[in-house]
């Protein structure tokens, strides 16, 4: 018994240092780039264009492109997610069909996510023709987080008991108006939160609009969907990549990863916040 | 006027075709990737193209191997995969079975959080902070490594490891705790010999998709794996895994050409290659459905 506790003291020690090691490299890079960031960032950084060959100025088209194409992305995909949603939970029965739906969608979730890219290249730039515009990165995006959107719906669906599917029919409503008037209106919060989740990965995505919407450098905003622009996760990119103006475009490749960093955060985190408050509240 | 029964099943009906989509969609992913890679064939046998030791898509003939590219990518994965398993599942563990409830409360919705940030912050991070660390410490020409993109493909891909394990972990009837701990075991004891085995296709689901989050990885071995297609000898050389290879060069192939081909028939290995990994995943989490719920 006497060993068995030293060995337990061992082992937890080993246990604590994993979750140290784990948590303060994760710790030290948020930390690290809010230090060197933090400076960087003025009003000008956000409302101004890139200047001086990228060394000066703001990411302010930058902030624009990721808000177009991430709007986009959740106006496709949070409809079509919604629907599919509502299919598997209030409609299907289990069977061979749903089975192969399920599977689908965990594959979709597993696709890398430059294989979206060459997807989007191949479909909506080249066989489509919209060229590498918002339209065609916002389409490649949006399928992108469809399988996100699905499952926090369907979560959403599931968390809403029976008993209110039940008093809904009992009183003669059919089952589209059941679903319609009774299941949807406390399952949107929980999918509100699936298509905030959904923003937030789809804002911080970067192989998948580089051949399909980004561009290096725009002056002005865009007009139309058609228009290619500019991407803060590509700006970041282009610019900590770029050999020969590396040192001199350093503060703002910080300021542009700290933006980046602190809007997806941001974003996830106001989402799992609701998601908390909901569980503990949708009780019934 | 339809009647109320057609109304329904025309309902139906429309939201399954919606459901169907994800089907439609990956056959459609499949579809396009064949019909810009497949051409490739015409050039380079397809066992020539999987195993051919030279990347040359340029040179005049071209060699289109893509040998150094897979190699390239397994290096920088089982980099990742020791680096993220052992301390993934041990912090999991430790967060299940050990940390107080508080402690727990906010770590793991934190850890969560943070497996949101976007793949290209990580490679900033690798290429200003650890590519020079690691040039440094081993008198390196250069710190792009495939040492470094493992270190923060590891890091990056611990935030599902350690959800999806600790997920598993605590799902684990409390019972099956209590019975231990009442026969006299240690809690270190009843965590190794009950709630790990208990939990074990959560565990080994965990540790798949990590390793899928690790060879999927695109742009932050683009920035910081060094880019050099060929064969490595040891983790402290520079090596071209496959995705970062196909960003790295679409820019200058032309629409068409061979080397286009040949970069969409590399999406095709990488589409496959991760396709068999989730159905493996899915296959395990479903088979020893009874004690890892909720892993997927």
């Amino acid at each position: 018994m006497k060993r068995q506790q030293v060995y337990q003291q061992i082992a937890f020690v080993g246990l604590r240092l994993s979750t140290l090691v784990i948590i303060s490299s994760l710790g030290f890079i948020l930390w690290f780039l809010a230090k060197e960031g933090i400076f960087v960032l003025s009003w000008e950084f956000f409302t101004q264009a890139p200047t001086n060959g990228m060394t000066k100025g703001g990411i302010f088209p930058a902030l624009v492109g990721t808000a177009c194409l991430t709007m986009g992305a959740i106006v496709f995909a949070l409809p079509l997610g919604v629907f599919a949603a509502i299919y598997l939970v209030e409609y299907a029965r289990q069977g061979r069909l749903v089975r192969i739906v399920r599977v689908c969608i965990n594959n979709l979730a597993g696709v890398p996510s430059v294989v979206f890219g060459l997807f989007g290249l191949a479909m909506f730039v080249e066989y489509l023709g919209f060229g590498p515009s918002i339209l065609a990165g916002s389409l490649t995006l949006g399928i992108l987080i469809l399988p996100t959107i699905i499952r926090a719906s369907e979560e959403a669906l599931l968390s809403v008991p029976q008993t209110v599917r039940e008093a809904s029919l009992a009183l003669g409503a059919g089952k589209w108006y059941t679903i319609y008037k009774a299941v949807l209106p406390p399952a949107i919060p929980g999918i509100l939160t699936g298509s905030i989740l959904g923003i937030g990965r789809a804002a911080g995505e970067t192989a998948p609009i580089i051949f399909t919407a980004a561009c290096f450098y725009t002056r002005g905003l865009p007009h139309s969907i058609f228009d290619q622009v500019m991407a803060l996760p590509f700006h970041l990119y282009v610019l900590a990549t770029e050999g020969t103006h590396f040192e001199l475009t350093l503060p703002v490749q910080y300021g542009t990863a700290l933006v980046l960093l602190g809007m997806v955060l941001g974003v996830n985190l106001i989402g799992v916040i609701i998601r908390i408050r909901l569980r503990r509240r949708m009780k019934w | 006027m339809f009647s109320r029964k057609t109304r329904e099943i025309c309902i139906e009906k429309l939201f399954l075709l919606f459901a169907s989509t994800s089907i439609v969609i990956l056959l459609l992913i499949a579809a396009f990737l064949f019909k810009e890679g497949l051409p490739i064939i015409e050039v380079v046998s397809p066992l020539r193209f999987l195993f051919g030791k030279s990347w040359y898509p340029t040179y005049e003939p071209p060699e289109f191997g893509i040998l150094p590219l897979i190699t390239g990518s397994l290096v920088v994965t089982l980099g990742a995969v020791l680096i993220a398993i052992p301390l993934g599942v041990a912090t999991a563990i430790y967060l299940s079975e050990v940390a107080h409830p508080r402690v727990r409360e906010v770590l793991k919705p934190a850890v969560e959080l943070l497996a949101g940030v976007p793949s290209v912050v990580y490679g900033f991070f690798g290429l200003v902070i650890v590519a020079p660390w690691i040039q440094d410490l081993f008198e390196l020409p250069t710190g792009l490594t495939a040492l470094t993109a493992s270190i923060m493909l590891g890091i990056m891909a611990s935030p599902t490891v350690i959800s999806i394990s600790e997920d598993a972990l605590s799902s684990v009837p409390l019972s099956y705790r209590e019975a231990s701990l009442a026969l006299g075991t240690t809690r270190w004891h009843t965590a190794i010999r009950v709630t790990v085995p208990a939990a074990l296709s959560g565990i080994c689901t965990a540790c798949i998709l990590g390793m899928a989050r690790a060879i999927e990885e695109t742009m932050t071995v683009l920035m910081v794996a060094g880019g050099a297609a060929v064969i490595p000898r040891t983790f402290l050389q520079p090596v071209r895994p496959m995705t970062a290879n196909i960003i790295a060069e679409m820019g200058e192939a032309v629409h068409g050409s061979d080397h286009y081909h040949a970069l969409f028939a590399i999406g095709v290995v990488l589409f496959f290659v991760t396709l068999a990994i989730n159905l493996v995943a899915d296959f395990i989490s479903h088979r020893f459905k009874e004690t890892g719920s909720g892993t997927l």
